[in-house]
């Protein structure tokens, strides 16, 4: 399915938009680090929890339980918390 | 062992490693110490908190990376910074399952960042420590690209109580640091907690002893519970490695071992001044000589330089002796401070001292502190000074 992909984690992915799989979107990160080692533990700490600043939204909705089903028509939009400094 | 080792005999090329709150640079110094190059920035945007060079093979350099909303990283260059890796594991705690606690009774934790960064022993090349907030140390034996909790203090209830919670430590989380290696015996630690003490391992980090006689705590509070003391900056003295310094959150001190209770040489510091600071070096051959850069530690704690006059001040004789050192320094309305990780010395004959302030500025003597000129400035808030030699 489509990911998005926050500005800066382009580093790892190249580009804005990647495809990954995975029935839950615990197994899609893993998916995703598969493809671009690294960028997992960027987004998720050592206790499988979203960090903080880090936002996932599916389909629109914003999710933090890496155990939440993915269905075939869902997008994942990975953003970071709008905060500065 | 004599205080004074023989002089350094071969000038070696200076490049300064400046780590930032919004970044990394290298300022590649000429062979007098006067010019420098700008490299950079490297990883813009990033918090870099350290970033060290391996004295071993004079060309690796590692950098404790990450951002305001990012996990936190390790980098490592194998060609003095002109390309990066990232760790394939940077440092990390234990998964726990939801909720639950480790076979010793602890929760579990998350490195927030790296903070601090120690090259190995001579003898085991490629091993590097690393201090972490929340306090833990971490070790690589391939030079930064797979890191591994050292579980000594960790799996320790009484040293994870010393540790506090996340609101006991400083705002930006509690530290360690200060990993030192005693050069004869690579077995030997030396660490300090921000807060939780200074402590000594004999079995290279496995297990650990507090090292926290003689030293104050903040007015009020009972200092024999470790968990009080704050150590700001500890440095072993390479010319003699029986003698540490210390800057402290409650004055400077000095320890020569095997003696284990600490000696308040900040009482002889100006008293309009103060012995309150972040950053302390030793000389690389006379372990009689150290600096430190006070700062404001009245009332709110201002942290910036006392009165608005920043200065130098250096000891000759073990700490019983200042002196000020701020020529080309501002004289009045500079409001700067350094941060613990952001002086340092080389080891040139004549030995050149630097250090980086709050404000974006470097700073270098090429004469032992006696003249000062501000070498770049407008960077970032500054976290890191260190030295690379080649």
């Amino acid at each position: 399915m489509q990911v998005f992909i926050p500005s800066p984690l382009v580093s790892y992915t190249g580009r804005r938009q990647v495809i990954a799989t995975g029935a839950t979107l615990g197994a899609l990160l893993l998916d995703l680090e598969r493809q671009f080692p690294g960028i997992r533990f960027r987004m998720v700490d050592e206790q499988d929890r979203v960090r903080p600043h880090m936002r996932i939204f599916i389909s629109g909705a914003q999710v933090s339980d890496l155990a939440r089903p993915l269905g075939p028509d869902d997008t994942v939009h990975i953003v970071q918390a709008l905060s500065g400094g | 062992m004599p205080s004074r080792a023989p002089r350094s005999r071969k000038p070696r090329r200076i490049t300064l490693l400046v780590g930032t709150r919004k970044g990394a640079w290298l300022f590649h110094g000429d062979a007098a110490r006067r010019h420098w190059r700008a490299d950079g920035p490297h990883f813009l945007g990033h918090i870099i908190n350290h970033l060290v060079q391996d004295p071993r093979d004079s060309k690796t350099l590692i950098a404790a990376v990450s951002t305001g909303h990012l996990g936190p990283t390790i980098f490592h260059s194998r060609n003095m910074g002109r390309t990066w890796q990232e760790a394939k594991q940077p440092p990390a705690f234990p998964k726990l399952p939801d909720g639950q606690l480790d076979a010793n009774g602890l929760p579990a934790r998350t490195v927030k960042h790296t903070f601090w960064l120690t090259p190995g022993h001579v003898t085991q090349p490629g091993v590097w420590f690393a201090g972490t907030s929340p306090q833990a140390i971490f070790r690589t034996e391939d030079a930064g690209d797979t890191w591994h909790l050292v579980p000594g203090l960790h799996d320790n209830a009484r040293y994870r109580g010393w540790m506090g919670a996340e609101q006991d430590g400083t705002p930006d989380g509690p530290k360690l640091h200060s990993i030192l290696i005693d050069p004869r015996d690579a077995s030997h630690l030396y660490m300090a907690m921000s807060s939780g003490g200074v402590h000594e391992s004999k079995d290279g980090g496995w297990s650990w002893s507090p090292l926290v006689a003689g030293l104050a705590v903040v007015e009020g509070f009972d200092a024999t519970n470790i968990g009080f003391h704050d150590p700001h900056c500890v440095r072993l003295c390479p010319s003699n490695p029986d003698r540490l310094y210390q800057q402290n959150h409650c004055g400077i001190y000095r320890l020569d071992r095997p003696a284990t209770t600490w000696v308040r040489i900040g009482d002889y510091m100006p008293k309009k001044v103060g012995d309150v600071g972040f950053p302390l070096v030793v000389h690389p051959r006379d372990a009689n000589v150290a600096w430190v850069m006070p700062m404001d530690g009245t009332l709110v704690w201002p942290r910036t330089a006392p009165a608005g006059k920043p200065a130098v001040f250096i000891t000759r004789n073990g700490g019983t002796r200042w002196q000020r050192q701020d020529t080309g320094m501002p004289k009045t309305q500079a409001w700067w401070t350094v941060k613990r990780q952001a002086m340092t010395g080389d080891s040139q004959p004549t030995v050149g001292l630097y250090f980086g302030t709050t404000s974006g500025e470097v700073w270098a003597s090429r004469d032992e502190g006696r003249k000062w000129a501000c070498i770049a400035r407008h960077l970032p808030e500054i976290y890191s000074v260190e030295v690379a030699e080649r």
